[in-house]
């Protein structure tokens, strides 16, 4: 019979009865046929695989991490609270030690999730995983995190809510900005002047295949792990880098997922995208769990898989090489950059415009962060969108020094002499959440 | 009239049911060594004097292949196994003649890779050398297409097998590895099965006793002996579930109720709601063997009357085991029913003897005897509790995969307790006592489990599965295949799930008045491939309710 080696929990929730619409992607049969496959191999029956029914995540859970406007309830539904909730009852089995290992096979998805939340934008809502990661600082001994985004797409939404924290090392592979959604993630983008180098991008080209994802996990992001030292690491579990993915160009199978996962050795995997759901999502997910078990994968082998045919070329290889080499040299020189970015300034502004594909909404976005050395410093966000909404978000980090929370305060106490319809604080030493309606519309 | 029969570890009870309920019972010595002894004694005691023409049938529950596997009594049996991607099969080799051929058929039900018939004809000629006589065959994913399955059977026939056992006709459930041990226990305990009920029905002939047989199943319904040959498997561990059946009548319409049967050395625990039994999701286990064999969800616990009562370090501790007959009845050491004994002032045994078992426990306690007694009971009603508790909690935990079944999925929340068995009426004041709940024994508890048995409706189930998209609809364990032309709906899905079960039911000898059929499961999805609806995917699981017949009284 077979024993895993490590303790393996799974929440499985495919969220049968869930679409963002009938012919969408994220449609009710997204997982049918992973939940054969899984179901098929027997995965649940093998001793130290464990099922578990995912919690419902709460409002609170939510706040920690977002700016929902105008509210919570109007930017989810249901399926929202039990997708980041089995992420989290993953959080807190491997915390309570029933478990090694945890893989929340959930859906919808939340990686393009930033911390304001008008809409849904690249299929996600809120994010899972940032949720889960909160809710284990707020209840567990738990500081330095690594969330390392597999998934095809840039995982912008991540990115932006902990490009201000250094405390979370946030690393995202994929395909190559300049030739698919969302079109960020260079690697030039490198965290705030609080936070500078722990947000991390390997865009990779078209046609990368197992071997140059391999590489890149083995010479780029297992020494920066290392060096590092997060408390639990994080894998945002996307499988459309699948050579079948209809929405990419990328040629990774399911032995290279399987890999990936065997090497990187997450604490906790979350699923995210991938919409080859006969072709892929069956076998990958089989590959994952079995990895994560730590037992013998070498037979998920998918239907049309062909190693030479899947080959990549010495282009392909040699561009990989030289991005792997950029993004550690920048990890290395990251506080000198960080020095000079800072100057002498106080605060640092940015702005930036965010797209909601899935919603058709248009954000404007300024936020300024107080720099700090004694934290992650307060943050501040205005974002007005098209919807007519224009509100003021606060921030005040985990381990807020005084000067920072009494910054976040007078921000917020303030914020009823602006041209915002609502204003949000986050305080996170008290774990409160307050909440001002300034003007009805 | 119909007969109900249970063989248990130390009596086998049977009773004789009319309209008006059952008006006679014996009780006969199981002889473990000799089952088929003990049945054909009661089941002639009972019919004495009785115009045998007006029993309808006989249900035998019997211990008959739980014991054969429990034992390791098994025949050999050949195993032919088709994998394909994933989890190598060999990680399941059940028996030494396991062979696992190369062939793959996907979730979908596609061939990708064809069968071996080579190394199938190889296996078969060795098997064939060797003098096995039962073969299993199981690919994975069979329940989504099972030609590869059908193609290795005909090979195999013409070798000359006696009994080829087919995964796909098995269970309809998805699970290739226990579809590998339910065929695998399918043939092992098919000699044993038809053998000894063979020569029942024919020791019942020659006495002139024509009564049609039926077996009671481990999911507390029942199917004729007939149909049982072909599935044999079905008959294992229907021990519990006569008793729980027996619980049934006593029970509410409407309302979770706990069933305990209170043993020697174990007690089971089983959940109804609203009258129906509790399944498992999936099947069985028994041994190191986990099966796709539909059951009653049952938890046993090692918590019995003769449990070993001891001190170990310096902690009151309660079973597992069982040693003896409690020392009222001439045991050697202390059980929860010799502290009823010294507790409740019981006479029809050693009391004297009782006490001194229980003053050993005071002693090492130093307690009192009466407050030991007190101690030692309670501890084994809070252990029950907790174990009726831990059942509760595992069935409301089970995963479920829909937005609705995880906001308004149904929650048990048991607030009465029925309780058969031995020492059942002795717990009754204590049970009640320590959980609140309302407690009552089964009336008649002493033969309830032959009562059950006896009117136990005739139970099955059927998987039914539609790919539009491919134009077929299956429902591999009916042996049902039929290409799809036109318009298929979930209606028409639906009507044919509720017809195949009423054939199943009929062919396993159902009356068709007792029908109730229900869906337990259904799925429909939209197939959409490049943004277009190509087809529907839907998966129908339809069953006979378990419940007892109508036109019977059960008390
Ligand atoms: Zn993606
Ligand atoms: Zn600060």
């Amino acid at each position: 019979m077979l024993k895993a080696h490590y303790k393996t929990g799974l929440v499985f929730f495919p969220a049968f009865d869930w679409a963002i619409d009938p012919t969408h992607p994220e449609r009710e049969e997204r997982l049918l046929y992973t939940q054969d496959q899984v179901f098929e191999e027997g995965l649940l029956d093998i001793e130290d695989i464990i099922e578990y029914k995912p919690d419902i995540a709460s409002e609170m859970d939510i706040k920690r991490v977002h700016f929902c406007v105008p509210d919570v309830f109007s930017v989810t539904t249901k399926s929202h609270f039990i997708s980041a909730g089995g992420a989290v009852t993953m959080g807190r089995a491997l915390m309570e030690k029933e478990i090694d290992r945890g893989f929340a096979l959930v859906r919808p998805p939340g990686h393009h999730s930033m911390r304001v939340v008008h809409g849904n934008r690249g299929f996600c809502n809120i994010n899972n995983e940032a949720i889960l990661v909160e809710y284990l600082r707020r209840h567990y001994p738990v500081k330095k995190v690594a969330i390392v985004d597999t998934d095809c797409h840039h995982g912008d939404g991540t990115q932006d809510i902990y490009w201000h924290d250094p405390d979370t090392l946030f690393i995202s592979i994929h395909q190559d900005g300049r030739t698919l959604y969302p079109g960020t993630g260079f690697t030039d983008e490198l965290g705030g002047a609080n936070a500078f180098g722990t947000t991390l991008n390997i865009p990779l080209p078209p046609l990368t295949s197992d071997e140059g994802y391999l590489y890149t996990i083995d010479h780029v992001v297992l020494p920066i792990l290392e060096e590092f030292k997060p408390d639990i690491i994080i894998n945002s579990a996307g499988q459309d880098n699948h050579f079948t993915d209809p929405l990419t160009n990328m040629n990774f199978s399911a032995q290279g997922y399987a890999d990936l996962t065997r090497r990187l050795k997450p604490d906790i995997a979350v699923l995210e995208g991938g919409y080859s759901i006969e072709g892929a999502l069956p076998y990958v997910n089989t590959g994952i769990i079995l990895a994560l078990a730590g037992l013998d994968y070498k037979g998920v082998v998918e239907p049309g898989y062909d190693a030479a045919r899947m080959a990549q070329s010495a282009d392909v290889t040699r561009a990989i090489k030289g991005i792997g080499d950029v993004v550690l040299s920048n990890w290395k020189n990251r506080r000198d950059m960080q020095e000079k970015i800072r100057g002498n300034r106080e605060f640092i502004e940015r702005r930036r415009n965010i797209m909601y594909d899935t919603d058709m909404i248009y954000e404007m976005q300024k936020d300024e962060i107080r720099i700090c050395d004694d934290c992650a410093g307060a943050l501040k966000i205005d974002s007005s969108a098209d919807t007519g909404h224009h509100i003021l978000g606060v921030q005040i980090p985990v381990h807020a020094c005084p000067k920072c929370v009494e910054q976040g305060y007078e921000w917020f106490d303030k914020a009823s002499t602006g041209p915002y319809d609502r204003a949000f604080l986050q305080d996170r030493p008290k774990d409160e959440y307050l909440e001002k309606i300034l003007k009805q519309r | 009239m119909l007969i109900g029969l249970d063989v248990g570890g130390t009596h086998t009870d049977v009773v004789l049911i009319g309209p008006d309920g059952p008006f006679r019972e014996v009780k006969v010595i199981t002889d473990t060594s000799n089952l088929f002894k003990s049945v054909l004694s009661a089941l002639e005691k009972i019919t004495e004097g009785i115009d045998t023409l007006q029993i309808k049938r006989a249900v035998l529950s019997t211990t008959l292949t739980t014991n054969a596997i429990v034992t390791d009594q098994i025949e050999p049996v050949g195993m032919i196994v088709v994998g394909g991607p994933g989890i190598d099969p060999e990680a399941y080799r059940i028996c030494p003649y396991f062979y696992c051929v190369a062939g793959a058929i996907d979730h979908r039900g596609r061939e990708i890779d064809g069968l071996d018939e080579v190394e199938v004809m190889d296996a078969a000629a060795r098997m064939k050398a060797d003098g096995i006589r039962h073969i299993g065959v199981v690919a994975k994913f069979s329940t989504r297409n099972p030609s590869h399955e059908i193609r290795i059977e005909k090979i195999l026939a013409e070798y000359g097998f006696e009994k080829i056992f087919m995964g796909h006709r098995t269970s309809g459930n998805l699970n290739f590895p226990r579809r590998i041990s339910t065929t695998f226990l399918n043939a092992a305990v098919y000699s044993v099965h038809k053998n000894f009920f063979n020569a029942v029905k024919q020791s019942l002939a020659e006495k002139g006793l024509n009564i049609p047989i039926h077996i009671l199943k481990a999911d507390g319904g029942t199917m004729s002996f007939s149909s049982s040959i072909d599935f044999p498997g079905q008959t294992i561990l229907s021990g519990p579930a006569a008793s729980v059946m027996g619980a049934i009548s006593s029970a509410p319409a409407e309302g979770d109720v706990i069933v305990l049967d209170i043993g020697g050395t174990t007690t089971d625990i089983a959940v109804l709601i609203n009258q129906s039994p509790v399944l498992e999701p999936l099947g069985i286990s028994i041994g190191k063997y986990k099966t796709l064999i539909r059951s009653l969800k049952t938890y046993s616990l090692g918590v019995g009357g003769d449990s070993v009562v001891q001190i170990k370090d310096g902690e009151l501790v309660i079973g597992p085991y069982r040693k003896g007959p409690a020392m009222a009845y001439g045991g050697s050491s202390p059980t929860p029913t010799d502290a009823l004994f010294v507790l409740e002032h019981i006479d029809d045994g050693d009391a004297e003897a009782a006490r001194k078992g229980i003053q050993l426990i005071a002693d090492q306690l130093g307690l009192r005897v009466e407050y030991a007694a007190e101690r030692i009971f309670e501890k084994t009603c809070n252990m029950i509790l907790e174990g009726a508790a831990h059942l509760v909690r595992d069935i409301n935990s089970k995963p479920v995969y829909t937005v609705h079944e995880l906001l308004e999925g149904y929650t048990v929340v048991p607030a009465r307790i029925l309780v058969l068995g031995g020492p059942a009426k002795y717990f009754v004041s204590h049970l009640k006592k320590i959980s609140g709940y309302s407690v009552e024994t089964v009336p008649r508890w002493g033969v309830a489990n032959a009562i059950g048995a006896g009117l136990a409706r005739t139970t099955c189930e059927v998987n039914l599965f539609v790919d539009t998209e491919k134009g077929v609809v299956l429902a591999p364990e009916e042996n049902y295949t039929k290409a799809i032309r036109g318009a298929y709906s979930y209606a028409d899905a639906e009507e044919t799930a509720f017809e195949l079960v009423r054939k199943k039911a009929a062919k396993n000898g159902a009356e068709s008045e007792n029908l109730q059929i229900e869906i337990i499961e259904s799925l429909s999805f939209n197939m959409v491939r490049g943004f277009r609806t190509t087809g529907k995917n839907i998966r129908i699981r339809a069953q006979v309710k378990p419940g007892l017949i109508e036109g019977y009284k059960a008390l």
